[in-house]
This record gives C-alpha cells, structure tokens and sequence, in this order.
C-alpha cells in the first residue's frame, strides 16, 4: 500500500514543479519585457474593422452531439481496460461477455450511422 | 531531525533532481524540434531553413526563445483575465508531467504507475481544457470557432486511440508502461507493430497527428482561414507555452508510438553491437524517426476538410479499432496465447 | 505515514471547498471549473484508498469527457443562469433530503462494519490484497463473469443514452450537399469528359 503510494509522490511533486516553471516563464516576461498596452492593441482579433458583437454565441447542435457520444464511448473504452488486462483469468466466458457488451454498443453505432448522426456537413 | 533528513528531504531532492533530468532534455529537445521542423521541411522544399543565426542555424530555437521572452504580453480588453492566463498553463503543465511515468529503460523510470497507460490516457484527455479555455477567454470569433473545432476534433480520435490501446493491452495483460515494453523483448520481430496488429499501429500514428492538431488535420489553426485558430489573441511569453506545450505533446506521442509498437527502449536486434547502445539512445532513436515522420507528413500532405476529418476518424477508424479489438481477443483465445491464462 | 495524512487532508479540504463554490460562483463557467478540481481532490482520494483504476476513470470519464460537456453548454449555449438561479432555494429542501438519505445510508454501511468488524471477510467478493493482484485486475476478474447481468445492463444504459442523444439532438437540414466517396470513387473519364472535334474558326 505505501509502495503505491511513493509511485504516486513524483506526480505531486512534478505537478507543483510544472506549475512553478509556467508562473515563473509567464511572471518573468511580464516584469522584463516593456508593456505599452493601448486600447487599439487590446481588442480583439477582427480582420480590419471592429468586432460587432460577443463572440461567444451559439453554435451547431453537431458540436454537443459529438461530445455526448464520445462520452458514451469513453465509457465503453473504460469497461475495456480491466477486461483487456484479466482476460486471461476470466477465459472464454468473459470475452463472450464482452463481446455480446460490445454487440449491444454496435447496435447503437449503427443506429447512428443510419441516422446519420456521423456525418458533418 | 536526522529522520526528517532520511525520510523526507533526502528522497525529495532525489525526485526533484530526476524531474530536473527529465524537463531540461525534454524542453531542450521541443527547441530543436522546432529548427528540425523548419529545416526538414526546407529541404524537401529544395529551401534552405534557418541558416543566420549560428552554425547551420543552431542558435535559432535560441534566438526565438529571447524574442518571445521580450515581447509585450497583450491581454485582451474583452477576455477573462484569469482563464486567459490559466489556458496556456492548462496545457504547458499537462505537456510537462505525462512525462512522470515514460520508462526510458528498464527500470528507469520516476513513478513506475500500475495504471501507467491510463495515467497518459487520462492527462491527454484533459488536453482539450487548455484549448476551449483559451478560445472562449480570448473573446475572439477566429478565437472561438479554432477552439470548437480543436475539441470536437481531439475528442473525436481520442476514442480509436482508446480503442487501439486496447489491443495492445491484450497482448500484454497489464496497465503499466515497463510491462508493455517488456512484452516487447527479444528483438524487432516480437515488436507489436509486426504482425496482428499492424493496422492499429497506422490508426494510432494517424490518430497522434489528430491529436495533437497536426497537418494534415491542423484545421483547428487553419492560417488561411483562422488565423491560427484559439492562440490567435496570444502573443510572448503566453503563446510561447502553448507552443512549447504543443510541441512537447507531440514528442510524447511519439514516445508513446514506439513504447506501444516499437519496442520502447528495447534494442531492434538482441546481439552484441546493438545491445551496447544503452536504451534511452534507442527509445530517442525511436522518437526522432516518429518525429520525422510528422514533419515528413506535413510536408507532404493537403489539408484535409472538416467533414472528411470527422468522416475517417468516427466512420472509418473507429469501427475498423473496435472490430480489432473482439479479432485480436478472439486470436489470442485461438492460439492460445492470452497472457496470465 | 504524515505525508499521507497530510495528502488526505489537502485533498478533502479542497474537494470540499470547491464543492460548495460549485453552487455558490455566480459565473456558471467557474462553477463546472471548480467542479472539475472537485473530481480532481476526489481523484486523489481514490488513489490514497488504493483504487488507482477508479480514479484514473474518474479523471478520464468525468473530467476528461462528462465535464468538456457541461463546458461546451455553460460556455456557449447564452442561458439566462440567473433565471434559473431564482428557485435555488425552492429545492433545497429535494437537495437537503437527497444529502441525508446519502448520510444515513453511508452511515448504515460504516456503522455495520464498526459493529460487526468480521461483516467484511464474507462479502461475495473480497478485496483481494493489493501487491499481488492490482486494482485494475481485482475489478477485471468480477464485473464481466460475476457480475455479468449487471455489466450487460450497464451495456443496456449506455445504449439507450446513445439513441437518447440522437433523438434529442440530431436536426436533419434540407439542401446540404453531403460528398459522397463511393460516387466519387465510380466515376469513370468517358461520364465525365467529351472530346469533341472542333474544325478551326468555327467553335463549338
């Protein structure tokens, strides 16, 4: 049990490294570089004219489709990686109990690919 | 207070010296990618690459370093200040501690995970928050539009990826890296990018340049039609971690490619001159020759369309990865070679 | 040992606070991002119990996939979060229920393993020791034979969330034009290009 856990320190500490090095890059150019901001420099990106109005607006359903299925198959990538791993102490059984999970998502991934839920248009 | 000395400080040093180890090679290696980048590209395009600035242009990556580093850091009147600051070390410090568990030889390794593959899964993952805080801080249409498209693109392969991990897991029977490289042993022919699952070494490759947002799926920072997509308000130091986060992502790819399929630090014959190269100079062998193929690819290849980008990898890639994963349990039920049966 | 303890403390503690900036940030933006260090802290306590698999999944799914959703909708769908902050205490006492039926039961469980500490020796699945099968393969060797009825129910869930979302979400649109690769591929010179004769001066 601690020996799991002293694996586990090296993260923690790499982790507070990593976010010292990028506060310190990012302080650093901030004090030693000149800093002449001027309300033309700082707005936003727009090709030649002013923006007309907030960028952040609503967009194509897709975008959340997208997210919700590659929700649905995260799950399923996640049921795989302990299958993956014991298959050999489960046998024959598991892997027909996997396959038949995995028949019932082929299902849906059909249905969508009929639906033509896949294509981007 | 010696206990405190042995216990605690002690073994601290030690990590901190061996992350030290780590980083300083890794980011001295992402500023030569980006002169090998140039230059690559510039003589398969008959140009000469960057040349001025030192021998054969070696101080370059320098050179640039020191101008990003002195640049004005401009923050948007119309962004979130905090996330937009947060963005670009989202991504930078994601970049940076995957690399916590990358064994560079047996045995070398700083945590030696049991879950080690799902560790750099999960931290790539997270590879999208970097990318949509920054697009939606900056405020910015070119801004937003690159963001949306980066994620629904990463996320989109990120699930073949998965898909393709598996098979290898099969092989190995274990979540940890040392363990798969180790599977591997014995020479080139035992690397799993021979034989069964060969196609899934093509569909992981392909799948790397997705992920990391290179050409040919670069649309996320199209110049001719984003302006470089959700790093388009950055400028100095800020840019620069995205960068330098882009491409130390695109070097673990290419470790995680040859500790898949290549062998990792394992020598591609087991005899005599090969075995006195240590492992770590193969492992970085391994890499560059990734790497190359990267730059080579995005010499070569057109840019594909957004719909096509979508097309192959949820219409071609995902089924042909998830097929693979019942064949390849299935053939190793057939010849009897599951592992820990 | 107080490394631990003290790692214990940091990450309850902040999975705590960040838990109760969930509902108290005004921007909803901030709140799925302090949700998100939520299920970080959570992590973290998974891997201090020794479940290394459930808090990488934990990370992969939720933080990884679960919350890009919530961002996606918080960032970039405008709904008024005013508007629908204006019930908020109408539904504290659901909330406030819901929360005590979890205590009670939690201290059900831990209640029963205090009173009759050998209750854990004849679970149907005992947790086998950590050094010699890891966390990921003790879990492997159950879900997919033992508790096979329910893994395929799971399977049965994500099926239904699957048609759910496409039903919900998908809009046909009239007049796009889809490229069609089998079509593409077909398409022969002789459909495609007329060669014609063209006598010089007279055009075609």
């Amino acid at each position: 049990m601690d020996e799991l856990l002293r694996e586990y320190l090296p993260v923690l500490i790499f982790l507070a490294i990593a976010i010292g090095i990028s506060v310190a890059m990012l302080l650093a150019s901030g004090i030693l570089a000149t800093q002449k901001p001027d309300s033309e420099k700082l707005s936003a990106y727009e090709c030649g004219f002013e923006a007309f109005d907030d960028a952040r607006s609503r967009f194509d359903v897709r975008f959340y489709l997208v997210a919700i299925l590659f929700i649905i198959f995260d799950l399923e990538v996640a049921f795989l990686f302990p299958w993956a791993i014991s298959l050999g102490k489960i046998g024959l059984f598991g892997f027909w109990s996997m396959v038949i999970f995995l028949g019932i998502l082929t299902i849906g991934f059909v249905y969508e690919w009929r639906k033509g839920a896949l294509e981007w248009e | 207070m010696a206990e405190f000395w042995d216990q605690y400080a002690f073994p601290t040093i030690e990590i901190v010296f061996y992350i030290v180890l780590i980083v300083a090679p890794l980011l001295g290696g992402v500023a030569y990618l980006t002169l090998a980048e140039r230059k690559v590209i510039g003589w398969m395009q008959l140009r000469k690459g960057p040349n001025v600035v030192g021998p054969f242009g070696l101080l370059q990556p320098l050179a640039d370093g020191m101008k990003l580093f002195f640049k004005e850091t401009i923050i948007p009147a119309s962004s979130n200040r905090g996330m937009f600051f947060a963005a670009p070390m989202v991504t930078f410090v994601l970049s940076l501690i995957a690399w916590a568990v990358i064994p560079f030889d047996a045995g070398l390794v700083l945590s030696n995970l049991n879950v080690g593959i799902l560790y750099i899964f999960a931290i790539s993952s997270l590879g999208v928050y970097g990318i949509i805080m920054a697009g939606w801080s900056s405020n910015s249409k070119y801004a937003f539009l690159g963001a949306l498209r980066s994620a629904a693109q990463m996320v989109s392969y990120e699930v073949s990826m998965g898909f393709v991990i598996i098979t290898v897991l099969l092989f190995v029977g274990s979540l940890n890296l040392s363990a798969i490289v180790e599977a591997q042993s014995g020479g080139f022919w035992n690397w799993h990018f021979f034989g069964i699952l060969f196609p899934m070494f093509i569909i992981f490759f392909v799948s790397t340049l997705a992920e990391t947002n290179r050409a040919p799926f670069d649309l996320p920072e199209a110049e001719a039609e984003l302006v470089s997509g959700y790093n388009v308000e950055y400028s100095a130091m800020t840019f620069a971690m995205f960068f330098l986060g882009e491409y130390a992502n695109m070097i673990l790819m290419c470790a995680m490619t040859s500790i898949l399929f290549l062998g990792g630090w394992m020598a591609p014959i087991d005899v005599a001159p090969f075995t006195w190269i240590p492992g770590p100079i193969w492992f970085a062998l391994k890499i560059a020759f990734c790497l190359f193929v990267f730059l080579w690819v995005r010499a070569t290849f057109p840019r594909y369309r957004y719909d096509q980008l979508m097309r192959l990898g949820w219409k071609v890639f995902l089924p042909i990865s998830l097929l693979w994963v019942v064949v390849v349990a299935g053939w190793l039920f057939a010849m009897d070679k599951v592992p820990g049966a | 040992m107080i490394i631990q303890a003290l790692a214990f403390y940091l990450f309850a503690f902040v999975a705590v606070a960040a838990g109760v900036l969930v509902i108290a940030s005004r921007n909803p933006v901030h709140s799925v991002l302090f949700l998100i260090l939520a299920f970080f802290n959570g992590a973290g306590l998974f891997v201090l119990l020794g479940a290394e698999f459930l808090a990488m999944i934990l990370v992969i799914v939720y933080v990884g996939a679960v919350a890009v959703l919530f961002l996606f909708v918080v960032m970039m769908l405008d709904i008024n979060f005013v508007e629908l902050r204006s019930g908020f205490l109408q539904y504290l006492p659901i909330g406030g229920l819901v929360g005590f039926i979890l205590l009670a039961e939690l201290l059900v469980v831990v209640g029963g393993w205090v009173i009759v500490p050998e209750a854990t020796s004849v679970a149907a699945a005992p947790i086998p020791p950590i050094d010699q099968v890891t966390n990921t393969e003790a879990i492997g060797r159950l879900i997919y034979t033992k508790y096979i009825y329910l893994f395929q129910a799971s399977g049965l869930v994500l099926l239904v969330a699957m048609i759910g979302a496409i039903v919900l979400t998908l809009r046909s649109r009239a007049g796009v034009r889809r490229q069609k690769i089998s079509d593409q591929v077909a398409r022969r010179p002789g459909e495609a290009i007329e060669v014609v004769k063209v006598t010089t001066g007279s055009g075609i």
